[in-house]
């Protein structure tokens, strides 16, 4: 068989394409079917509204689904800075230090296992209703994969590439940021992604505990009123939510490592 | 004769490990003179990387002692350029800047090195290639621009650690004529790792034979043939050369020939 640069080119532009408009049509197709299967079977609308229904409350509450998202926002993001701010220096301090690893290491495990969503009620009774809370747990369940991730990436260095460093007379400070640090961003960054997956969790967790306002606040005021039309609305802002922070992080990736965008195979070193 | 560049006295290398002590090395004797062309090769697991490594200054000898120019090695020495058998080129910059690395690194003067940069490149059959990045390469190109990288700042050494293993066999005759011609151009001191019998007999003054595990030297041979070496155009002498190296590692058991 033969393929001209031409029909090459023909066949990539299609299936660039074809994987913009296949999620689209999938998508599109998934809703028809659901508001099809709604009506035909007559389901009632606070088991399951159909996808119109679920818009026109959004559409309906539009006001108060942008307030609440906005707490949960405010949340969501405090926790993923802290988490950020605290999980990458640890993380090269471990590194850098084989002591302070055996004794930060056996910790962040242990608090790791610990089901964070236990925790909520307890920093409840700790701080109260405020902010607080939340932002605790949005930061505690985002702060491991990005520790995790972090790590691996720095230790990622192959000997051979310090070895190099080291006959050019390069100084440990040097070595870290010139060597170590570039080669650990890809990891960061599947680890920065699962975190800003998680800090929307984490938050909405927070909230379910105990709260007077934000999207997991309203999850359960509508729930409790079988308003489940805007339930599912509030699941849709809180879905848009947790996609925008991991879409702008991956964003922030293809800025500054696009060597490896263009490598990688697809898969990703992600750690849950 | 003159002094000789680098000496190793009686050096021995013992690792511990979690089994116990590795006896790696044991008293390795032999000395590279300036602007010799030196090959080892051995058996896997004999020492070789061990003992390019303690020349470097990159790991503490055991016992004994190595000088370059004079000089104990006593930490990492940075009068050198080294090529490892991976190209470890930095994924996040260009060809060009990878062999600039060197200069960055060192405090050098980037504009002064940079033509110097791309004149290797070019010897190497890389120009046009300066603003690729390591990704668009392929594994002998990579292998080519670790070599540029290795001899941009000019030292007086260039060590080799198997630079050819991990590459095809029509790109290791290629890459092994091109080090040879940038030899005779810059008549650096160079010590090359090898497990090939040709490769060392093609390029080195002098080959240094080791034994299997713990290494020593078995033997040193100097090669007197004229350069530039051919590989079609080898004269009988090679492999009368080639034929005594296999005969050193048949006696010590590492060759098994039936
Ligand atoms: N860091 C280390 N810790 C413990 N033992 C080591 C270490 N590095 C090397 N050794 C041991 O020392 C011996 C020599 O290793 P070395 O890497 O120098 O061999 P080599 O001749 O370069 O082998 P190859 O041709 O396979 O590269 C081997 O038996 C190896 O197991
Ligand atoms: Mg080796």
């Amino acid at each position: 068989m033969t393929q001209s640069i031409a029909e090459l080119g023909q066949l990539e532009r299609r299936a660039a394409w074809r994987a913009k408009i296949l999620p689209a049509i999938g998508i599109i197709l998934f809703l028809v079917i659901w508001e099809v299967a709604v009506r035909l079977l007559n389901i009632a609308s606070y088991l399951l509204p159909p996808p119109t229904e679920v818009l026109v409350m959004i559409v309906e509450h539009f006001d108060a689904l942008l307030k609440h998202s906005g707490v949960t926002a405010y949340e969501m993001l405090l926790g993923y800075f802290m988490a950020i701010a605290v999980a990458v220096p640890l993380a090269i301090l471990t590194t850098a230090s084989r002591s302070f690893d055996n004794f930060i290491t056996p910790i962040i495990l242990f608090f790791q296992t610990v089901p964070k969503i236990a925790l909520a009620p307890l920093f409840l009774v700790w701080f109260g209703v405020g902010t607080l809370p939340k932002v605790l747990v949005a930061f505690l369940i985002s702060f491991f994969p990005i520790i995790i991730d972090t790590a691996v990436g720095l230790r990622s260095i192959s000997p051979e590439m310090i070895d190099l460093a080291r006959s050019m007379g390069a100084s440990n400070f040097q070595i870290f940021t010139r060597f170590r640090l570039p080669t650990s961003l890809p990891y960061m960054f599947s680890g920065l992604k699962v975190g800003a997956t998680l800090a929307v969790v984490g938050a909405v967790v927070g909230e379910f505990v105990g709260a007077d306002k934000g999207l997991g606040y309203m999850l359960l005021v509508t729930n409790s009123n079988l308003q489940t039309a805007l339930m599912f609305g509030v699941i849709v802002a809180l879905t848009i939510q947790g996609l925008l922070l991991f879409y702008i992080v991956q964003f922030l990736e293809n800025i500054l490592i696009p060597w490896h965008i263009t490598v990688r195979s697809g898969q990703e070193h992600g750690t849950l | 004769m003159a002094e000789p560049f680098i000496r190793l006295r009686n050096v021995e290398k013992q690792y511990l490990t979690r089994n116990g002590i590795v006896l790696a090395v044991e008293k390795v004797n032999f000395d590279i003179y300036e602007s010799e062309f030196v090959a080892i090769v051995g058996p896997s697991g004999c020492g070789k990387t061990t003992i390019l490594k303690m020349i470097a200054g990159l790991i503490p000898y055991t016992l004994g002692e190595i000088t370059i120019a004079g000089k104990l090695v006593n930490r990492p020495q940075i009068n050198l350029g080294i090529i490892f058998q991976d190209s470890v080129l930095l994924d996040w910059r260009d060809v060009l800047d990878n062999v600039l690395l060197q200069i960055d690194i060192r405090n050098l003067d980037r504009k002064e090195y940079e033509p110097k940069a791309l004149e290797l490149l070019r010897d190497v059959g890389l120009d046009g290639f300066e603003h690729k990045k390591p990704y668009e390469l392929s594994g002998g190109m990579k292998q080519r621009v670790s070599i540029c990288r290795g001899l941009v700042h000019d030292p007086p050494l260039l060590l080799m650690d198997e630079p050819f293993g991990s590459l095809d066999a029509l790109t290791r005759e290629q890459i092994s004529m091109d080090i040879q011609h940038l030899w005779m151009e810059k008549r650096k001191t160079a010590l090359l790792i090898t497990h090939s019998i040709p490769e060392a007999v093609l390029l080195a003054d002098r080959v240094v034979v080791m034994t299997p595990r713990p290494g020593r030297v078995a033997e040193i041979i100097d090669i007197d043939l004229p350069r530039p070496r051919r590989l079609d155009r080898l004269p009988e002498e090679f492999n009368e050369y080639t034929g005594h190296i296999r005969g050193i590692f048949q006696d010590s058991g590492v060759l098994h020939l039936e």
